[in-house]
């Protein structure tokens, strides 16, 4: 799977926020077999200099970075985010957030489309977090984006795929384009589940970092995130309301 | 001159951005600047003159999700 050109190593996309040390995200990347990590802007101080630090480590991991406008409530403040992104990390692969609404962070289409055409103008390849919603989908895609990020939740809840309709009714509409589920998950069976209805690759920060043993749960989600791609290449079988029986009527005794 | 600098009031003596980043102990960092919310590259830190009250922005890579 290609995302605007480039193969990554692996389906599972990881976050590295709120991990309880430098180490532990490190062997979380590393159990993961990360295809990418997500990495933000934050104020710096001069004296402190932590973002050079932190930078080094992520560089010393040998992972592509996709960096976030997460926080971003306006076009205007994701599109300087994105400007100043790219200029610190050194790519033009931007995870654009525009929060519509702050209990479920969820985005605000409108202004995502907005920022997305003014990004993609610029020479951004634009990895939008987006609702499901099918018609903003079109539009993110007429404004130039090649990804799409619908979320499975609400950021940081864990709760899984709230719309399995809608998830499924996006991966149906748009077949050739990258989708990644982003957001929500919160077990390894979610991922499965993601990439069992064929979506592309999945985004996880919160399920691993806030796990008793972030790295063994990286290591989880490397699994799953495998076994339901696999699962997807093998074709499933279709549901059905009603039973049918397994082992073959024809020749089964009569022993009443 | 009085600006802020990631929201803080700070006195500097120099006049652009780039002589000011120098001043405050940056030298050297990987950061990315924006002035009164736009986006200024490093390329042009040299030529950009900051004026009393001017809104400085100076940001490095963090953790994220």
């Amino acid at each position: 799977m290609l995302f605007y050109g480039t193969e990554l190593s692996s389906r599972l996309m990881l976050g590295t926020a709120q991990y309880p040390s430098p180490d532990i995200l490190a062997g979380a990347v590393r159990a993961a077999r990360a295809g990418v990590v997500t990495v933000s802007l934050r104020r710096e101080s001069a004296g402190l200099r932590a973002g050079q630090a932190f930078w080094s480590m992520i560089r010393g991991l040998g992972v592509p970075v996709l960096p976030n406008t997460a926080g971003c409530h306006t076009v205007k403040e994701a599109v300087t985010t994105a400007q100043m992104a790219r200029e610190i990390f050194d790519t033009d692969w931007i995870k654009l957030e525009v929060i519509g609404e702050s209990d479920t962070l969820q985005p605000d289409m409108f202004a995502l489309v907005e920022a997305a055409r003014i990004l993609t103008e610029d020479g951004f390849k634009v990895f939008p977090y987006m609702t499901e919603d099918l018609v903003g989908a079109e539009r993110l895609l007429q404004a130039g984006c090649q990804v799409l990020m619908p979320w499975g939740a609400p950021i940081g809840s864990g709760r899984g795929l709230n719309n399995l309709f809608g998830l499924r009714a996006l991966r149906a509409h748009f077949p050739d384009v990258p989708l990644v589920v982003d957001a929500g998950i919160g077990l390894p069976s979610h991922a499965a589940q993601a990439m069992e209805l064929g979506y592309d690759a999945v985004l996880i920060n919160t399920a691993v970092a806030k796990a008793g043993d972030p790295v063994a749960m990286a290591g989880a989600f490397r699994l799953a995130v495998e076994a339901g791609l696999a699962a997807r290449s093998a074709d499933p079988m279709e549901e059905r309301d009603m039973a049918v029986p397994s082992t073959p009527v024809l020749g089964r005794a009569v022993l009443a | 001159m009085r600006i802020l600098v990631n929201e803080e009031p700070r006195d500097v003596a120099a006049a652009t951005l780039a002589a000011v980043l120098d001043e405050l102990g940056y030298g050297g960092a990987r950061v990315a600047t924006a002035v009164n919310g736009d986006f200024v590259p490093a390329a042009r830190r040299g030529a950009l003159h900051l004026d009393e009250g001017a809104r400085v922005e100076i940001l490095a890579p963090m953790q994220g999700g």
